[in-house]
C-alpha cells in the first residue's frame, strides 16, 4: 500500500517506512505506535486514524491498544516533565504527597501539560526503583528518597529560568 | 461424533467432545449464572460468574471456557461458589451507578436478574459513585457508561457478527471504558452501520434505543444467536 499522507510532512514518510518494514501487518500495531510517538512526540487523533487506515485496523482497536499503555501520550509534552511514581512501594512511602506538591507548584494536574507548554506532570506505576521509594523522574533522571520539599525544589527552576 | 461422559452436580451426562461445561450443563437444565457469555460470539471469560469446581483441581474454572472431559466431576453450586458469585455481583453494583428505578432496562436487565439469582440483598462494598457521561449523539441509540459492566458483549457482537468493529475497550483497570472509533461521540463514528446489534447484546441498560420506554427495552438475545447460526448454515452450503 503506498503510504502518502497528504500533508507532505516528512515524518509521515518515516512512519510509512516503519509500517512498510512490517508489511502493514496488523500485529505490528504496537511497534508502529512506538515509532509514531518517537516521531511526533504524542499521538494526536489524525495520526491514529492514519495508522488505522494503513494497517487496515478499526480505529477503536488502535485507540484501545494505545490507551492501554501508560507509555503513550495523547497531548503534547511540556519542555520539562516530571513523572511521579505511584507504585505500591512509593505510594506507601508518601508518593501522593509528592504528587500534590508538584502539581501545586507547577499548577497542572497529573496527565496534563501547562498551557504555556513549560512542564507536564504524569504518574507511573512503579519505575523499577522501589528501593529508593518514593521516586520521581525529572526530565528522564530518576530521583529517590524524595520529600515534597525536595521535589518542589527540583521543578521550581523550570518555571523561573525560561527554557533552562 | 466423539462424546465424553461426565457428571455435573452428580448428574451423569454425555456430551459432544467440543462442548463447554456451560453448554453441557444448560442442555441438561442445570443453570450456571453468566454475564460476559453471549450465544453466538466468542468467549472472553471476563466476568467469572460461571466459575465451577472440578474434582481433583483446587483452582476454580470458568465453565464458559472449559471443555468437557471424560470422567470430569463438576460442581456448579457449592456454598463457596455461591458466596463468590454474590460478591462479584455486589462489586459490579458498587463500581458504577446502577439506579434501577430510573433505568430503561428495569425488569429486563441481566444484572438485576443476577442479583436476584445469587440472592444479593445488600452490597458490602463501598459504592464508587463515578461521574460518567451519557452519549446520545447517535440518532437512534445511546450509551450510559454509568450502567456499563464492561462485559464487552457489544465489542464482540459488533466485530464478529456485524463486522464493523465500532466498539473497543480503551484504558485499563478502573478507567477502562468501551469507546466508539477514536473515543469520539457515537454519532460521529463512521464505522457504525446503525444495525443495533450491540444494543440487543447489552445485558444492562447501558446501551439503549433512544425514545424507548421500559416495555420496549426488552432485548432479544436469541435473535443474535439465530443470525449467527443461519449465516454459518449458509456458509457451509
Ligand atoms: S449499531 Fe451495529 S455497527 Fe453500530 S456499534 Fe452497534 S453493533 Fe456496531
Ligand atoms: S455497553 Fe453493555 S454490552 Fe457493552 S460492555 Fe457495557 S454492559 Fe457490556
Ligand atoms: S513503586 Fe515506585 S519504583 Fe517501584
Ligand atoms: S460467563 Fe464465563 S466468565 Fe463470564
Amino acid at each position: 500500500m503506498p503510504g502518502n499522507h497528504p500533508s507532505g510532512d516528512k515524518r509521515f514518510k518515516l512512519l510509512d517506512a516503519a509500517m512498510k518494514k512490517h508489511q502493514f501487518r496488523a500485529d505490528a500495531l504496537l511497534e508502529v505506535l512506538h515509532t509514531a510517538q518517537e516521531l511526533f512526540g504524542f499521538l494526536q487523533p489524525d495520526l491514529l486514524i492514519y495508522i488505522a487506515r494503513q494497517l487496515k485496523l478499526p480505529p477503536s482497536r488502535v485507540y484501545g491498544v494505545a490507551t492501554f499503555y501508560h507509555f503513550f501520550s495523547f497531548t503534547p509534552k511540556g519542555e520539562h516533565s516530571c513523572v511521579v511514581c505511584l507504585g505500591t512501594a512509593c505510594y506507601v512511602k508518601g508518593a501522593a504527597a509528592l504528587q500534590n506538591a508538584v502539581e501545586k507548584e507547577l499548577d497542572v494536574k497529573a496527565g496534563q501539560t501547562r498551557s504555556d507548554g513549560k512542564a507536564s506532570v504524569s504518574i507511573a506505576r512503579c519505575v523499577g526503583a522501589c528501593g529508593l521509594a518514593p521516586v520521581a523522574v525529572f526530565d528522564g533522571e530518576v530521583a529517590g528518597g524524595l520529600t515534597a520539599e525536595a521535589a518542589v525544589k527540583r521543578v521550581k527552576g523550570w518555571l523561573e529560568h525560561g527554557s533552562g | 461424533m466423539p462424546v465424553k461422559t461426565l457428571t455435573i452436580d452428580g448428574q451423569l451426562i454425555t456430551s459432544p467432545a467440543e462442548q463447554t461445561v456451560l453448554d453441557a450443563a444448560r442442555l441438561h437444565g442445570i443453570k450456571i449464572p453468566t454475564l460476559c457469555h453471549l450465544d453466538g460470539v466468542s468467549e472472553v471469560g471476563a466476568c467469572r460468574l460461571c466459575l465451577v469446581e472440578i474434582a481433583g483441581s483446587n483452582k476454580l474454572a470458568p465453565s464458559c471456557l472449559t471443555a468437557v472431559a471424560e470422567g470430569m466431576a463438576v460442581t456448579t453450586n457449592s456454598p463457596r461458589l455461591q458466596e463468590y458469585r454474590k460478591m462479584i455481583v455486589e462489586l459490579l453494583f458498587a463500581e458504577r451507578n446502577h439506579v434501577c428505578s430510573v433505568c430503561v432496562a428495569n425488569a429486563h436487565c441481566e444484572l438485576q436478574d443476577l442479583a436476584t439469582a445469587v440472592g444479593m440483598d445488600h452490597v458490602r462494598f463501598e459504592y464508587q459513585f463515578p461521574k460518567l457521561p451519557v452519549d446520545v449523539s447517535h440518532d437512534q441509540f445511546g450509551i450510559d457508561h454509568n450502567r456499563c459492566v464492561m462485559c464487552t458483549r457489544c465489542v464482540r457482537v459488533c466485530d464478529e457478527v456485524e463486522g464493523a468493529h465500532t466498539w473497543d475497550v480503551a484504558g485499563r483497570g478502573h478507567n477502562a471504558r468501551v469507546i466508539t472509533d477514536l473515543n469520539q461521540p457515537w454519532g460521529d463514528a463512521d464505522t457504525c452501520t446503525s444495525c443495533g446489534k450491540c444494543v440487543q447484546a447489552c445485558p444492562t441498560g447501558a446501551l439503549f434505543r433512544q425514545g424507548a420506554t421500559v416495555a420496549e427495552m426488552e432485548k432479544d438475545k436469541q435473535k443474535l444467536a439465530y443470525l449467527v447460526e443461519s449465516r454459518a448454515r449458509r456458509a457451509s452450503k
